[in-house]
């Protein structure tokens, strides 16, 4: 079989190929994955640390439960959770989760900035992984204002 | 392989992958995971009346109580141009609220006079029937809610409401917020926004932030189906009147002028 | 069949990086809208919808070039319209698009665009828009590439193209209703909520697309070996007569409704339209043109003699496309939304990033338009050897 181009298909298809895995190579002796910070007075207070689920579930479905949250509030108006241990807590990521996970200083946080609440907690994650969460733009840290 | 069955095979794990959003709905869990706050105020139509006679006879000529506490609770923004003003709740002259009892020998009483103004929390709300997303929809309890995680900003309730409730973040709200309530979220560029009825302070068992607010209980808040209610005691004593009834939306919100 | 779009004259090359540039200006102006939000445009808080909208409202009606010749060509057997249906196609599939990006750039969030089909709402007008316009624009694609493919090859075009065509007759009066149910149904809005509003739209719609399509034949007379035969255009013209007349006739029978019975609330927008309301009326000089403009048309179309002379009939069909572009697009939108909730007249005037963003998609429609026409006219070309 004859091949028309040869050689500039074959250069092409090196380039696209080592370019569709460059984030593999890239990423590779990269830093070690970030453990985040959960050293918050709110946190420090609580006998049993844990969240709302155990630690295993709040890594691997943290964003569903947001998403579970957010949506049995705005659309249902159900605002308690109760959680598999029983316990229950009041689904508001500002009111709830940030109570305990806030843990820069209030005054980082300036709210006049579009980036703003750079939640330590959240985003040692996120931005190692690179996912940009867009909560921010309209939920606010707590701490300051009140 | 044939490429015929290559494709059914490809058609069928399509069709598959389709359907497997449904089937974890049906297979999660049905506990009762969630639940309403015990403090929350029952309530199956909310509705308010406006008692602008009270406000006019007992308040003080620029008391803007109920504004402030409602803009204040919801991080409103003050944009500072009336091309992207932002407002939840805020007065209009008595001719421009009620433009069908205008007439040039209008009573001392109300010429000229400000009228409170904000959503009506229709029961039939055309916002609501327009919106292509169901971002802003109808609870059980009568308020018109905004989602405002699903708004596309298409601006077509802006449109379709006649009691022009609505207003459009043009830009980011952020750095017009004076005093930032922690508690509650601001909105973001690009979308809708509207009073709310507070539902976040009746699930808390809080009358809403205006009511509270003012001095002379010029605002009644209560449930339209309860007869014994607040709002129906009052119905049932004054005459009252709304803002555009003929349009069919069929307003909560009722108006004692006189 | 592709490749033939990319050669061309001298002409056509500029013509083209004149699109491409328009084109990149008016992106250049969007990220800086996505970036500020809507602030960079002239809508307010009462006016909010402007410049953007009302080219969709207005290139909706566009898009009817396509059931006007393929209509009488497949039902009425109008053979002379057989070498043109492919352009009245081509021009819907052109502002099809146009429409959509249109509404796309209108969005405050665009990034959740999906959402209107993640959660379908049957009794939003706008999700049965969406779903109208991607039907319309998917059929004329289809319908159109394969037709021209199979005349390429000098073959029958396959069966289910027929069918298409079929579906595509009746689909092309969806477009239009639908679009106008999207204002007609709106409580408080006077100047929209008119039952003859979709038959107003189908009215203008019928005399736009194929004013635009006359121009267009003539055009490529003019620049390419392809004519579209004196007879498809007198009919054309014919039908651009018959529809101009009908939708000035529409227009009259809402100034009558509203001012002889004297409601109020139905002259508003109308008087703020044609003389200004509470001393305000930006739009008043536009409708008035729109008025000389219709007039001059209707003059040029019904005399015999002006109607079949090409210069004065590309005049008379100029006229009609602005005309209605001013009274579907400008006047008809912005206008609904004065005076406002209050009764207040709050003006629109759009900002040079909005208009500049407008172009740019006048631009990509014209680029579509062009290489679309330039595959089939060389295509024309081709098989007429």
């Amino acid at each position: 079989m004859a091949m028309y181009n040869g050689r500039s298909i074959v250069t092409g298809l090196v380039l696209f190929f080592a370019l569709l895995t460059f984030p593999f190579w890239y990423g590779l002796g990269a830093a070690p994955a970030p453990e985040p910070d959960l050293n918050t007075p709110a946190i420090q207070k609580l006998v049993e640390k844990k969240c709302v689920e155990n630690r295993e579930f709040m890594r691997a479905n943290h964003m569903e439960l947001l998403k579970e949250w957010r949506n049995a509030v705005v659309r249902t108006g159900n605002r308690v959770y109760i959680a598999g241990d029983g316990k229950k807590y009041e689904m508001s990521l500002q009111n709830t989760c940030l109570d305990c996970h806030a843990n820069i200083p209030p005054k980082q946080v300036k709210t006049t900035s579009n980036q703003l609440s750079q939640v330590q907690f959240c985003n040692s994650c996120h931005s190692y992984v690179g996912v940009k969460p867009d909560c921010w733009t309209c939920h606010i840290q707590p701490k300051e204002g009140r | 392989m044939q490429r015929r069955s290559f494709i059914k095979i490809g058609g069928f794990c399509a069709l598959g992958l389709g359907a497997l959003p449904v089937a974890r709905v049906f297979a999660g869990s049905n506990q009762t995971k969630y639940a309403a706050n015990p403090e929350a105020l029952p309530g199956k139509q909310w509705a308010m009346v406006v008692d602008m006679q009270k406000c006019w006879e007992e308040g003080e000529p620029d008391c803007t109580d109920c504004i402030l506490a409602c803009h204040q609770t919801h991080n409103v923004p003050d944009i500072g141009s009336v091309k992207e003003e932002i407002k939840w709740v805020w007065t209009e002259p008595f001719e421009n609220t009620f433009p069908e009892q205008k007439h040039a020998y209008l009573a001392e009483s109300v010429k000229g006079k400000p009228v409170l103004v904000f959503c009506n929390h229709c029961a039939n709300p055309s916002c609501v029937r327009v919106c292509p997303t169901k971002a802003t929809y109808k609870r059980s309890d009568g308020i018109i809610m905004m989602d405002y995680h699903r708004c596309i900003g298409c601006r077509y309730c802006m449109a379709a409401c006649p009691f022009g409730a609505r207003s459009f973040n043009f830009r980011d709200p952020r750095p017009f917020i004076k005093e930032v309530n922690g508690a509650f979220p601001t909105r973001e560029k690009g979308v809708v926004e509207k009073c709310n009825l507070c539902e976040e302070r009746l699930a808390a068992g809080l009358v809403p932030a205006c009511v509270e607010a003012c001095k002379h209980n010029a605002l009644v808040f209560g449930d339209l189906d309860d007869p014994e209610s607040a709002v129906r005691k009052v119905l049932r004593a004054r005459y009252t009147i709304q803002r555009k009834p003929d349009l069919g939306t069929k307003p909560k919100i009722y108006y004692i002028v006189s | 069949m592709l490749a033939k779009a990319l050669r061309g004259s001298k002409g056509y090359g500029q013509w083209v990086a004149l699109l491409v540039a328009l084109f990149g200006i008016g992106f250049m102006y969007y990220l800086a809208q996505l970036q500020q939000g809507l602030t960079v445009t002239g809508m307010s808080r009462d006016v909010s919808w402007g410049l953007y909208i009302a080219q969709f409202t207005f290139l909706v009606g566009v898009a009817a070039s396509a059931v006007m010749v393929v209509l009488p060509y497949y039902l009425h057997n109008v053979k002379s319209f057989g070498r043109i249906t492919i352009f009245g196609e081509f021009l819907a599939v052109a502002a099809v698009t146009m429409c959509l990006l249109f509404i796309i750039v209108d969005l405050g969030k665009p990034t959740r665009l999906f959402n209107v089909l993640l959660y379908p709402t049957p009794n939003s007008i706008l999700f049965w828009d969406m779903v109208v316009l991607n039907g319309y624009l998917l059929l004329n694609i289809l319908i159109g590439w394969n037709v021209l493919e199979a005349e390429r090859k000098g073959v029958v075009p396959p069966k289910w193209v027929k069918t298409l065509i079929y579906v595509s007759i009746p689909w092309a009066v969806s477009i239009h209703t639908v679009t106008a149910f999207l204002y007609a149904g709106l409580p408080g809005k006077h100047l929209w909520m008119t039952a003859i509003l979709a038959a107003r739209f189908l009215a203008s719609a019928f005399a736009a697309g194929p004013a635009l399509l006359i121009i267009l034949c003539l055009v490529m007379k003019r620049i390419s070996k392809f004519d579209a035969g004196e007879e498809a255009i007198g009919k054309l013209a014919s039908i651009v007569t018959y529809a101009m007349a009908v939708s000035v006739f529409f227009v009259g029978l809402e100034l009558f409704t509203a001012f002889y019975s004297q409601v109020p609330g139905h002259m508003y927008s109308l008087q703020y339209l044609f003389v200004g309301l509470y001393g305000q009326g930006n739009l008043v000089p536009f409708m008035w043109t729109f008025t000389l403009l219709a007039i001059i048309a209707l003059v040029l179309l019904l005399n015999p003699k002006t109607r079949t002379n090409e210069r004065t009939l590309t005049i008379a069909c100029v006229a009609v496309f602005v005309s209605l572009w001013i009274e579907k697009g400008l006047g008809l939108v912005i206008a609904g939304f004065v005076p406002n909730a209050f009764k207040k007249v709050v003006e629109y005037v759009p900002t040079l990033p909005e208009v500049l963003i407008t172009l740019g998609i006048w631009a990509i429609g014209g680029l579509i338009l062009t290489v679309l026409y330039k595959i089939a006219v060389s295509v024309k070309e081709e098989t007429a050897r």
